[in-house]
């Protein structure tokens, strides 16, 4: 699946719901189905500064494409981090700098968090953009 | 009067949020504002506004009564002996950074202690430490205990012949259990130690006589007991106030003025420097007034003792939930509720509880110490003024249940 048709994917997800209750139950099976994240990796340096609750994001880079891997102890914030994650793990370095992240604003995510958690997000995407830029 | 008549009083708790019923139980943060508050402050912005206390014309003469009227007002809401001994702040942190200050020159030195609970918020910790930097002072901690009851009984062992005040909330904005303040004070006193007591909480849910409690120094937030920001008080006794020298200078403070040496307004004026909030000031009489008839009507009282006992009842009840602060008896809790739910990230609740129409506060309600002192990385609070009512109180309880089955 390429980056538009991933970030689609999610954006008909989230129109299925009226409700922003219902958007966050879809944001929890999300964030508890999130892959495991090696214990030994919550470290502070993993650890992505300005989120109210605590966040911890890995990249790995293979043939040529970076994988990431996260959690947090919120779990609606571990929602919001695997959404990102199924959009932008399995691309390149290039793809992800490439793009605007604006999917976020259309399934209206920002304007719904609390404030420290809309924080928390451009956080998660600083984060994101500048793993990809170190591996450029 | 009826909790449906108090409401009417109150616009905003008619109205919505995500299309469904706002249910503000926030209180604790700061309270709503009555018809009667925003009137008064409509009238003092378009027909009484002028700076007060200096100019002779007739709009200063007005602004300046209903700033005095104020004073007198909260004189007789706290039954200070003198209207000298109220002076007003923005609020209760500017209040005891003004008394940490001041009394702090007067009368703190190398060597000496102040001693605060493990409880307090940060504003009645932060200004004592930046006294004890600036003094080489230390600070002394008052602990609690499982339960959050202060253990007010080793006061007499942190007492020594250093320590200059004790600092104590009247309720804590955590744990929202009464304080026994009298015994403290008596205890304190016993040894020559004035008091300063918190009633950011206190003064929206207990009667307060200073004169009975015997404090040294009270002080409070109006934007919590329905005034406008901005409208906060100290009171202190006049021994004490006389002998503090002024914590800001300039403006009214002031009774002449040379380079060769300036003398200092009388009280309270001392210690009321700059132009002063003549506009929200004013707010603190119809907002006392109402105060006055929350604390003293049976009906609305019942009300508010039968949430108490609801909510405490079941968020004890819930093996899920960990509440701090669980009194004794229940006449000495004030329908404010922190609690934890066993696995689930307080900001999760929060979250989901503000879209079905709940405004709960979530983190460490400016409370580090004591999230510490249980361990936590934060907490979720329900607080509840005289407006709320018991079908909202049932609501929340029965959203709580909604949003922990949701996360769990």
């Amino acid at each position: 699946m390429s980056l538009e048709e991933s970030k689609q994917e999610i954006i008909e997800a989230f129109s299925i719901y009226d409700e922003w209750l219902d958007k966050y139950e879809y944001l929890i099976e999300l964030g508890k189905n999130l892959q495991p994240y090696p214990e030994e990796k919550k470290t502070d340096e993993h650890l992505i500064k300005g989120c109210q609750s605590r966040v911890w994001l890995d990249a790995e880079e293979k043939d040529g494409k970076l994988f990431f891997s996260a959690d947090s102890d919120a779990i609606i914030t571990k929602g919001i981090i695997s959404l990102l994650i199924s959009v932008y793990s399995g691309r390149t370095p290039a793809e992800i700098s490439a793009d605007d992240f604006s999917f976020v604003e259309q399934i209206g995510l920002r304007e719904n968090l609390s404030p420290t958690r809309a924080n928390g997000l451009v956080s998660m995407i600083s984060t994101i953009r500048q793993m990809a830029a170190e591996y450029e | 009067m009826t909790v449906k008549e108090i409401r009417a009083e109150f616009p905003i708790l008619s109205s919505s949020v995500y299309k469904r019923p706002l249910v503000y139980l926030d209180n604790a943060a700061s309270s709503q504002r009555p018809l009667s508050v925003v009137k008064k402050l409509e009238q003092l912005s378009l027909e009484e506004n002028a700076n007060i206390h200096r100019a002779v014309h007739y709009l200063a003469a007005k602004a300046t009564d209903e700033f005095e009227g104020a004073r007198e007002a909260v004189r007789a809401a706290l039954n200070a002996e003198s209207k000298d001994e109220i002076i007003f702040t923005s609020g209760t942190t500017a209040a005891i950074n003004l008394v940490a200050y001041s009394f702090g020159e007067a009368f703190v030195g190398e060597g000496d202690e102040i001693i605060v609970s493990v409880s307090e918020h940060h504003s009645n910790i932060v200004p004592w430490q930046l006294l004890c930097q600036r003094k080489k002072a230390s600070l002394k901690v008052l602990d609690i205990d499982e339960n959050g009851e202060l253990q007010a009984g080793t006061l007499e062992k942190l007492i020594s012949q250093r320590t200059k005040l004790v600092a104590i909330s009247q309720i804590s904005n955590v744990l929202g259990l009464i304080n026994p303040v009298a015994g403290i004070i008596e205890t304190a006193h016993s040894y020559g130690v004035p008091v300063l007591v918190d009633g950011a909480q206190g003064f929206v849910h207990l009667q307060t006589d200073v004169r009975v409690m015997d404090c040294d120094f009270y002080v409070f937030s109006g934007h919590k007991v329905f005034a406008t920001t901005g409208s906060g008080v100290l009171y202190g006794k006049k021994k004490w106030l006389e002998q503090m020298p002024p914590f800001m200078g300039g403006g009214e403070m002031i009774e002449t003025v040379s380079f060769s040496g300036t003398t200092f307004a009388p009280l309270p004026y001392k210690f009321e420097a700059g132009t002063q909030n003549f506009n929200g000031i004013p707010t603190l009489v119809p907002a006392l007034e109402l105060r006055e008839k929350c604390l003293k009507d049976s009906e609305l009282q019942k009300n508010v003792e039968e949430i108490t006992a609801y909510v405490l009842d079941a968020l004890t009840s819930d093996p899920r939930i960990i509440l701090y602060g669980v009194p004794r008896r229940t006449e000495d809790k004030i329908p404010l509720f922190s609690f934890s739910v066993k696995g689930v990230h307080h900001e999760d609740l929060a979250l989901i509880m503000d879209k079905m129409g709940i405004a709960l506060r979530s983190g460490q309600m400016c409370a580090e110490p004591l999230m510490d002192r249980f361990g936590v990385s934060g907490m979720l609070r329900a607080s509840f003024a005289p407006y709320n009512t018991m079908d909202e109180a049932k609501y929340f309880i029965q959203c709580l249940d909604k949003a922990i089955g949701m996360l769990q």
